[in-house]
């Protein structure tokens, strides 16, 4: 145990030397890894900062119930009383014919076509919010609400939100082949990389072997180097994105002042930003591990 | 301890490095191996090692047949053995205490005991001031001392060495081969292969002569 932990001690070591050796090359690996994951790292990020939004109370669902013309106001009292008490539904506002009526007069250009009417056409309506944003769930109470005598027309406005959710979908499939297919430039990257270090210490490689190396002692600096090369491309990536993101957000926050938001783009989470490192960490390692079982095997002693 | 019988080695290419080569070391002994330049002698002590299986005949060592070793069971055949190669494969890219370090990485010394090992090989073969020096800074009889070192400091049964006073002027051989007799005193097997008829003589042991892959007497 103790012998094994000092070889690894020694493998990390030696692998740190190796960048330490040649901090250019090991510099720019990080970059190119880097800002390879910041693109897919970034659509995320984005993503989940928009779903904050469509899921939240900046542009949310509501329903707008009509009742119908012959309903009297104490079946409108009823069915609003009904409805605040029904578990789906977050607020009810009732809108009676009068305020409608007044409302259109207030409207440029349609003021005297309401001075032409002579009695009222509009009905008492109910604006409401429900607790749920999910298009879904939406389709199940308005349909409810349509099944109620008193309700003439129900106008979902979920058509919006299964646009957006499908767009969301589309966006974060689009983002998981780009994150699937730049994992295999940066397996590719390291695969590359470590070949060209087995290439520059064949000699010490092949003496290694003389001398009573096992091949996971010869193995291991490589795997360490390709691992430490991953989690620096994953802390380049994530220094790319805070930077942009930042940049961003000046300009996010003057469009939100303007809708009256407190939005803005969120890098990633803490736990995130780990995951994202560990991952490009374990990406490195497979590319090492891959590049050193090809080349290590062919470099033969004589 | 070592012993060879109608050992047979072609290469890939068609050479005939040795034929029907039979012979038997025991422990504690000092060898020469002899002969013409493309005699075979590399070739002989590169089968100890399993760096190359013989064609046919069989190789002992220590009553193992190395010539069927699994790959996955040389290294630790190697590390009982300590070899001085012909081209002395030294690392120039680090000092001379880091080349004699490499061979105690996959010992169990720590690096207080491992440091303490390397400095009494350097110091057996005269190079402890040497220690931070790059083996460039060296001269060929040091580099020579160097490779002895390094194929010593973990104090292996049996010491294998090819040609390692080529180049060297005759004092400087007759000092490497001291370094050989000194170690052999304290009981390890000693094989040195050399066309230096001279310190043959000088030395009176025994010796394996090969003349085109065979052995002669
Ligand atoms: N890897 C190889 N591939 C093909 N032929 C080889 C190889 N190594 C050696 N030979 C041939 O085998 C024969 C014996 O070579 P070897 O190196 O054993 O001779 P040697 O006695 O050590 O010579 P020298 O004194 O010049 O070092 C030579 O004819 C040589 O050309
Ligand atoms: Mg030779």
């Amino acid at each position: 145990m103790k012998t094994w932990l000092r070889q690894h001690r020694q493998a990390l070591a030696a692998a740190l030397r190796r960048i330490a050796g040649n901090k250019p090359a090991a510099a720019l690996n990080a970059l190119v890894i880097g800002i390879a994951l910041a693109l897919p790292a970034g659509g995320y990020a984005l993503l989940d900062s928009l779903r904050a939004v469509t899921g939240g109370s900046a542009i949310e669902p509501r329903l707008s119930v009509f009742l119908r013309i012959e309903a009297t106001r104490a079946d409108a009292e009823a069915l609003v009383a009904k409805l605040k008490d029904d578990a789906r539904v977050r607020d009810v506002r009732f809108v009676p014919r009068e305020q409608a009526l007044n409302e259109l007069r207030a409207v440029e250009g349609l003021a005297e076509v309401a001075a032409a009417l002579n009695s009222n056409p509009l009905p008492d309506a109910l604006v409401l919010r429900p607790k749920s944003g999910e298009p879904a769930d939406l389709e199940t109470l308005a349909a409810a609400l349509r099944a109620l005598p008193a309700v003439d027309v129900v106008q979902a406005d979920a058509v919006w939100a299964r646009r957006l959710s499908a767009l969301a979908a589309t966006a974060r499939l689009a983002i998981a082949l780009l994150a699937t297919l730049l994992a295999f430039g940066l397996v590719a990257i390291t695969f590359n990389t470590i070949r060209l270090q087995i290439l520059t210490q064949r000699a010490e490689i092949e003496l290694a072997k003389l001398i009573g190396a096992t091949d996971a002692f010869i193995r291991r600096p490589f795997l360490y180097l390709g691992a430490l090369q991953g989690v620096a491309g994953g802390v380049v990536a994530l220094a790319v994105l805070w930077g942009s993101f930042s940049a961003l957000n000046v300009g996010v926050a003057e469009l939100a002042a303007s809708y009256e938001s407190a939005f803005r783009l969120a890098a990633l989470a803490p736990g995130d930003a780990l995951a994202l490192a560990v991952y490009s960490g374990g990406l490195g390692w497979l590319g090492a591990y891959l590049s050193v079982s090809k080349y290590l095997l062919e470099i033969e002693p004589v | 301890m070592i012993s060879f019988s109608a050992v047979a080695k072609r290469y890939a290419g068609g050479q005939q490095a040795l034929n029907g080569v039979g012979f038997s070391i025991a422990q504690g002994e000092f060898v020469f191996i002899a002969g013409h330049s493309g005699a075979g002698k590399s070739t002989l002590l590169k089968l100890i090692p399993a760096i190359e299986r013989p064609s046919s005949g069989s190789v002992l060592v220590n009553g193992q047949n190395v010539g069927s070793l699994q790959r996955a069971a040389l290294p630790y055949l190697r590390r009982n053995l300590g070899i001085v190669f012909q081209d002395q494969k030294l690392l120039y890219d680090r000092s001379v205490f880091d080349n004699v370090l490499l061979p105690l990485a996959f010992s169990d010394f720590d690096g207080r005991e491992a440091a303490k090992r390397v400095r009494a090989a350097l110091d057996k073969v005269g190079l402890l001031a040497r220690d931070r020096a790059s083996p460039v800074q060296l001269s060929g009889g040091e580099q020579q001392r160097l490779a002895i070192a390094r194929a010593v400091v973990n104090r292996p049964a049996v010491l294998i060495a090819d040609e390692p006073t080529a180049n060297l002027d005759a004092a400087s051989a007759i000092e490497i081969l001291e370094i050989f007799a000194s170690f052999n005193q304290v009981g390890v097997t000693v094989l040195v292969a050399t066309h230096d008829e001279a310190l043959i003589a000088r030395f009176a042991r025994r010796v394996l002569r090969l003349a085109r892959g065979s052995i002669v007497d």
